[in-house]
């Protein structure tokens, strides 16, 4: 009795004499010699043994909730530095459609129309109006599902040169003719004169970078700028075409399709992001804005784990978890990507080949070396996405008796409805529809500002009183 | 931001309705408006505290030293800025717009000094939504009703001031020194005091 009382305040001392309890076990386990002392040992022996195995357990747990807590932490810290992320480029891209809408009177001008919305609006009577903008947006909605879904079906039996040549010819059409409309309406805007030799060398010049960098490689800043310049090129065509009420239609009914084809299992999108998932490639080479570059080529090899390991000398900040966290992401398309629509955006222009690309991220094996750390994977926003947000804006600031307040407010609307998506993105890590929640809230504060808030602004503004 | 909007879309409701039911444009409607919307105001600062309160307590529990990474002081102070860009930027941008056209300000026999005091009691009211940001979360967090009760009063003051133009003398002047008061006590409810001043500005 005395040893054993000997031996348990050793015990109680913990974790240090680990190592006695265990020996001294081994010891007396292995000389039997009377029952008491048996009895005795065995009891210390259990003991010993919650002790010592209680301490691994609960090692063991730590370890896993600290996991579970970094990556929660983590998620979010994602979720915060990528809404960040992605706030410059929708800003940035407002900014310029706004910018040209105020001051290139060209875009506000009634033109005509695509002939994808042959139904005009200015009818005599509202009932006709409002008809006639339910066809528009019935016929372009239903041109992009049809296009949506062509381009599914080419994906999934493989046609990529079709896909390829497609965005080519998109990008071209954008980079080189709606540029160089856009150049001539600025110039005439501020009363440039300017020859067609040097008009020319800037197009060809701005045209070819801009496809390099697009479709083959490019700075990741540079590559940025140019989606964000066709996405506002884009989306001026949009504003300057599409009459009022179909606009606006159009918008609502874009939103809930979205909502559609992302989020049900037979939904167009989502098929896409399921094939291109079991195919293990990237998701387009062309229309998906992102924040960095790297990851795709860690989908696209055979075995990230050893990939990533040879490049650990650039990252060896990684914890273990972060990365086992990581792999698993990307085989669930790369946690935080967001997939978008890419024709509906396309589906205009004079020329009746369709305008498609805006390159994002190209699968670079190459470039592995120069590549970021796999942890600032970064968000992927689709370009659609930018374009329907700066048409909203752009709407707003053209169309509104309420003028900066109107832009404003819905500017405000369509960042916090970003936030709101990311921040869902986060909780459920997989392809998320970028658009109903920012368009709605959009909306919403538009016609609200516009009917309501206008007025009582004004009043204050006219007398002079603040609220 | 977002909340500033919110307040603002309901009290424009309230005011349309009530313009729409009375039949007529009157300025004690306007003056129902405008105290509907401080109040309101207020009270999306309050929804704006609980929401950042939870998001803080997150953010804490998630946190590797129990400590959030931002502190609820901080918040105040962003909320309260945001406040007042929002309203600052809502209350004089459509002036600033017809600044760069052409005209004459006061033609019809208005104050001629409309832009400038725009512009400055612009200042002043982003100033007092980022102090009232301040005291209004500090007192909300230590439920101190006094302190929220100040904050309301001296926006409905602020706001009732500003009928007072173009009395410029009476309005705008006031508006300045409450404005230096409630910087002063935000300074002081945000932990910093005289000595605080003196070794910040000799530092060495």
């Amino acid at each position: 009795m005395t040893e054993l009382s000997a031996h348990l305040p050793q015990f109680q001392h913990g974790q240090l004499t680990e190592n006695f309890p265990e020996t001294h076990i081994s010891n007396t386990n292995d000389n039997s010699e009377r029952r008491r002392h048996d009895n005795s040992e065995r009891r210390r022996n259990d003991n010993a043994e919650s002790e010592t195995n209680g301490q691994p357990q609960n090692n063991v747990q730590q370890v896993v909730e600290q996991d579970e807590e970094e990556d929660e932490e983590l998620t979010l810290k994602y979720g915060a530095k990528h809404v960040i992320m992605l706030f410059v480029p929708v800003t940035l891209c407002m900014v310029v459609v706004v910018a040209t809408i105020k001051s290139v009177s060209f875009y506000t001008r009634k033109d005509g129309q695509l002939i994808y919305t042959p139904f005009t609006e200015e009818t005599e009577t509202v009932g006709q109006r409002a008809l006639n903008s339910i066809l528009n947006a019935a016929i372009m909605i239903s041109v992009i599902i049809v296009m949506t879904i062509l381009l599914v079906v080419l994906y999934k039996y493989r046609c990529y040169k079709v896909i390829h040549g497609w965005l080519i010819i998109s990008s071209l059409l954008l980079l080189f003719f709606f540029s160089f409309i856009y150049l001539g309406e600025v110039f005439k805007t501020y009363n440039v004169a300017m020859d067609y030799i040097t008009v020319a060398l800037m197009i060809w010049n701005f045209g070819v970078v801009g496809m390099i960098c697009i479709h083959w490689k490019g700075p990741l800043r540079l590559q940025q700028a140019y989606l964000i310049m066709i996405s506002a090129l884009m989306a001026l065509v949009f504003i300057k075409y599409l009459p009022e009420w179909t606009a606006w239609l159009i918008l609502a009914v874009i939103s809930v399709y979205d909502l559609v084809a992302v989020l049900c299992p037979k939904g167009p999108l989502r098929m896409l992001v399921e094939t291109a998932q079991e195919r293990n490639e990237t998701l387009f080479p062309a229309l998906i804005y992102s924040s960095t570059m790297i990851w795709l080529v860690n989908m696209a090899e055979e075995d990230p784990e050893a990939q990533r390991k040879s490049k650990s000398s650039t990252y060896d900040k990684q914890a273990p978890a972060s990365r086992t966290r990581n792999e698993n992401a990307e085989a669930d398309d790369g946690g935080f990507s967001q997939e978008w629509q890419q024709q509906r955006d396309n589906r205009i222009g004079p020329i009746e080949s369709t305008p498609e690309s805006r390159a994002a991220v190209q699968a670079l094996p190459s470039n592995s070396q120069t590549s970021e750390d796999p942890e600032e994977r970064g968000v992927k926003l689709g370009l659609g996405d930018f374009i329907f947000y700066s048409v909203l804006v752009g709407k707003a600031s053209a169309t509104a008796s309420g003028d900066w307040n109107t832009t404003l407010a819905c500017f405000v609307a369509i960042l916090i409805g970003l936030c709101l998506t990311l921040l869902l993105l986060a909780i459920f890590k997989k392809a998320l529809p970028a658009l109903p929640i920012s368009i709605t809230f959009g909306l919403v504060f538009y016609f609200a500002t516009d009917n309501l808030v206008q007025p009582f602004m004004d009043q204050l503004a006219f007398h002079q009183f603040y609220i | 931001a977002f909340f500033w909007l919110l307040s603002l879309l309901a009290a424009s409701l309230l005011w349309f309705v009530s313009v729409q039911l009375s039949g007529r444009e009157d300025a004690a409607l306007l003056l129902l408006g405008a105290a509907a919307a401080v109040l309101l105001q207020e009270l999306c600062r309050f929804a704006c505290f609980k929401m950042l309160k939870k998001a803080d307590e997150g953010l804490a529990t998630l946190s590797e030293d129990g400590q959030s990474p931002i502190s609820l002081q901080q918040m105040a102070y962003v909320s309260g800025l945001s406040f007042g860009i929002i309203s600052g930027v809502f209350s004089i941008i459509n002036i600033l717009a017809d600044s760069a056209g052409p005209g004459t300000v006061g033609i019809h026999g208005d104050s001629p000094y409309y832009f400038i005091t725009s512009a400055f009691l612009t200042m002043a009211l982003v100033l007092l939504h980022t102090f009232w940001g301040i005291i209004f979360f500090d007192a909300c967090e230590r439920r101190h009703a006094g302190g929220l009760g100040l904050v309301v009063g001296s926006h409905l003051l602020t706001s009732g001031l500003t009928f007072l133009n173009p009395w410029y003398e009476a309005s705008l002047g006031p508006i300045f020194i409450l404005t230096l008061c409630t910087g002063l006590w935000a300074f002081g409810t945000a932990g910093g005091s005289f000595r605080n001043v003196l070794k910040c500005l000799s530092c060495k």
